[in-house]
């Protein structure tokens, strides 16, 4: 029996066929809108909304004290990284904000590379651990999430300060003579950044590394590889998609981040994030804040497209 | 023990002497090799078998380098090469699950091995096409190993062992996931590569059928240990041990007093009073011993009176080729007697008439146990 004719029964008069199609398709359109309602409310209430905001934002003028006036202007994006002289009102570089973000993409890069280089063996000795050990080994990695970001960063501070950890082990041990100057550094920065993000990098690796069939690694001894070349022709195309995934876990966070700078950076050492932080609090400029955000939004999501499509076209 | 294959190849391939392999420490330590020695021959196809825990796969990983032993010595052509890793040692496996890298085509899975000794490109290429060949997977070349079937991809994994030219081919189960058809037809092709590439196959698999067709000579194995080598027809038609008896074929298990030893024959007093026959194993001693008969190495006849024993139909099984009766002896054993199916056959057994049951020459075996 089909849809059709019980649908005429149940209205008692006989439809035609085309009818009940007709209501039967309409009908189905009408339930798969409202039972998408919640999720559609969801993606337009906290991200498009947003995002549309920042975007109407960006193109408006600086209000006296905060906010916004509505007037169209696009000297927010002429402000990214150029700025007019105050005195003779000719365009030059904005060498303050260029140097902030080249140091934010530096800094993230760098993040990137150092939590790659050592979650790689981290990850390859969880998966080797025994099945029953492994999610304790996990676990581990997991723990500094459980604190809170301000108190773990300030922590680092202890460790990098001039009379913290570090440098006391240092002269202890004879290594140096006087303590080196670590904290508000690029480095404190860096150390700061890889302490905070190693554990998204670790988590997609060993996620395509537990999937990764050690026969295939037994293949390449059997057929005469190295270690060396094991890792780069079986193992390594084998969790490439771990690798990016951990890569981009990392990057878009680091090149954002805020609180690390902030504290371990000193006042001198600014990322983006803080830029855009100033222009909602101390400079009163919400349409450059805005303009910022979206600037390095764009930044981000044209190098993921360049790097996954690189990435996806070098396996095939 | 001698074979007709030790005696026609004078060289030996790999060699393993007193090899033990523990795994894990303390109380829960495993033997899954517990003193294997064996010799095998250049241009050989050498069967590994028996049931899952035996440890053949061990000791195949071992000649492979995957497994160091705990001790003992694994010779390759008369070099120790026990300690040495995988990569060094010209023996290649074919996995049982083929473990073919995904992220390569056809040809660059089969040049994988030689562009790793080193072997220039124009070599490669050509090795690759021959080996396609061999193997007649020559228009596949370029097509991912995801896109095969499992008998393709069998097909790859062989010619990706073999296209290095190893001394050794190593085979764990290769032939397991497929289904019946495939397996047939894999098994003949393996015996003719096998024959043209003159290397020494070793094959390890829990299939006694595989094992008897393809094999030059089996080793019988078990906790460990192996309890018997020879041809198949050896191995099928002179068990020496009850678990080799049992684990290929079906067969007769019955008590009997052995006397009158000289050399390899005896004879056997059945528990009937009939005196049958037997072929002995080494250092069979004169008293009670177990003996085993094929089903097919005995004979029915409707007349108990000179039979060696007499029992009573129970079940009669039609298998088209033959027929199985199975009796129940006087002595209240079973036995069992299969017989071949003639054109012009007719019933002369039914399910409860006694019968005589009489062998075939040479059907008695004395086991060690």
């Amino acid at each position: 029996m089909s849809a059709e004719t019980t649908l005429a029964h149940a209205h008692g008069a006989p439809l035609t066929g085309a009818e009940a199609e007709a209501a039967t398709v309409k009908r189905e359109v009408r339930n798969r809108w409202f039972l998408l309602s919640p999720a559609m409310l969801i993606i337009c209430g906290i991200g498009i909304m947003p995002l549309a905001i920042i975007i109407g934002y960006s193109f408006m003028e600086q209000g006296n004290y905060a906010g916004v006036k509505w007037e169209f202007t696009l000297e927010s994006w002429m402000n990214l990284i150029t700025e007019r002289d105050i005195f003779d009102d000719t365009l030059g570089w904005n060498h303050a904000h260029i140097s902030i973000m080249l140091r934010s993409i530096g800094l993230a890069l760098m993040t990137m590379v150092t939590t790659l280089i050592m979650g790689f063996p981290t990850a390859y000795f969880i998966t080797t651990r025994p099945e029953g050990q492994r999610n304790f080994w996990l676990f581990l990695i997991a723990l500094p999430f459980f604190s809170n970001l301000l108190v773990r960063t300030f922590s680092m501070m202890l460790m990098l300060r001039d009379d913290g950890y570090i440098n006391n082990v240092l002269l202890f041990l004879g290594v140096i003579d006087e303590p080196m100057i670590l904290i508000y550094t690029n480095t404190a920065v860096a150390i700061g950044l890889v302490f905070t993000y190693l554990p998204l990098m670790v988590m997609p690796l060993y996620a395509s590394m537990e999937k990764l069939n050690f026969n295939l690694v037994e293949a390449g001894y059997d057929l005469y590889a190295s270690r060396f070349q094991v890792l780069k022709r079986v193992i390594l195309p084998s969790v490439k998609p771990g690798i990016i995934a951990g890569c981009i876990l990392v990057f878009i966070p680091a090149i954002g981040a805020y609180v690390t700078a902030k504290i371990l950076g000193g006042g001198k050492n600014l990322m983006i994030g803080n830029l855009i932080a100033n222009q909602f609090g101390t400079s009163r400029d919400w349409p450059l804040g805005s303009a910022i955000s979206l600037f390095m939004m764009i930044v981000v999501m044209i190098a993921l497209i360049v790097y996954v499509r690189n990435s996806l076209a070098e396996q095939d | 023990m001698t074979s007709k294959s030790s005696a026609n190849s004078s060289s030996v391939a790999i060699e393993v002497q007193g090899l033990i392999k523990t795994f894990g420490t303390g109380d829960a330590s495993v033997k899954a090799l517990d003193g294997v020695s064996v010799s095998i021959y250049e241009n050989e196809f050498f069967t590994l078998l028996g049931p899952s825990g035996c440890g053949k796969t061990t000791l195949l990983r071992m000649i492979a380098g995957f497994e160091h032993p705990t001790s003992g010595h694994v010779l390759l052509g008369g070099d120790h090469i026990g300690h040495l890793p995988p990569f060094m040692r010209p023996v290649n496996t074919v996995f049982q699950n083929y473990a073919l890298f995904p992220h390569m085509t056809v040809g660059e899975n089969i040049g994988f091995g030689l562009e790793m000794l080193g072997k220039d490109k124009s070599e490669i290429a050509r090795k690759v096409d021959q080996t396609l060949a061999m193997v007649r997977m020559e228009e596949y070349v370029n097509r991912k190993t995801s896109q095969l079937s499992g008998g393709q991809q069998q097909r790859v994994a062989l010619a990706r062992a073999l296209a290095p030219e190893p001394r050794v081919l190593l085979l764990d189960e290769p032939l397991s996931a497929l289904d019946l058809k495939l397996r047939k037809e894999m098994q003949i092709e393996l015996k003719r590569m096998q024959h043209e590439t003159g290397i020494t196959f070793v094959f390890v698999t829990h299939d006694q059928e595989e094992a008897l067709t393809m094999s030059d000579r089996v080793a019988v194995m078990k906790d460990g240990l192996i309890r018997q080598i020879g041809a198949p027809r050896e191995i099928y038609d002179h068990p020496t041990e009850r678990f080799v008896a049992h684990f290929i074929g079906e067969t007769n298990f019955l008590e009997g007093e052995l006397h009158d030893i000289n050399g390899s024959t005896g004879m056997i007093k059945l528990a009937s009073g009939s005196n049958v026959p037997a072929s002995l194993p080494d250092e069979a001693a004169a008293g009670t011993v177990t003996v085993v008969v094929r089903p097919e190495h005995a004979l029915l006849s409707t007349s108990p009176d000179n039979a060696s024993l007499t029992g009573e139909v129970k079940t009669i099984v039609y298998f088209g080729t033959d027929t199985h009766y199975h009796l129940e002896l006087e002595s209240g054993d079973s036995f069992v007697v299969r017989m071949q199916n003639q054109r012009d056959s007719g019933t002369d057994y039914q399910e409860g008439s006694k019968v005589g049951i009489t062998f075939k020459d040479n059907a008695v075996q004395v086991l060690k146990d």
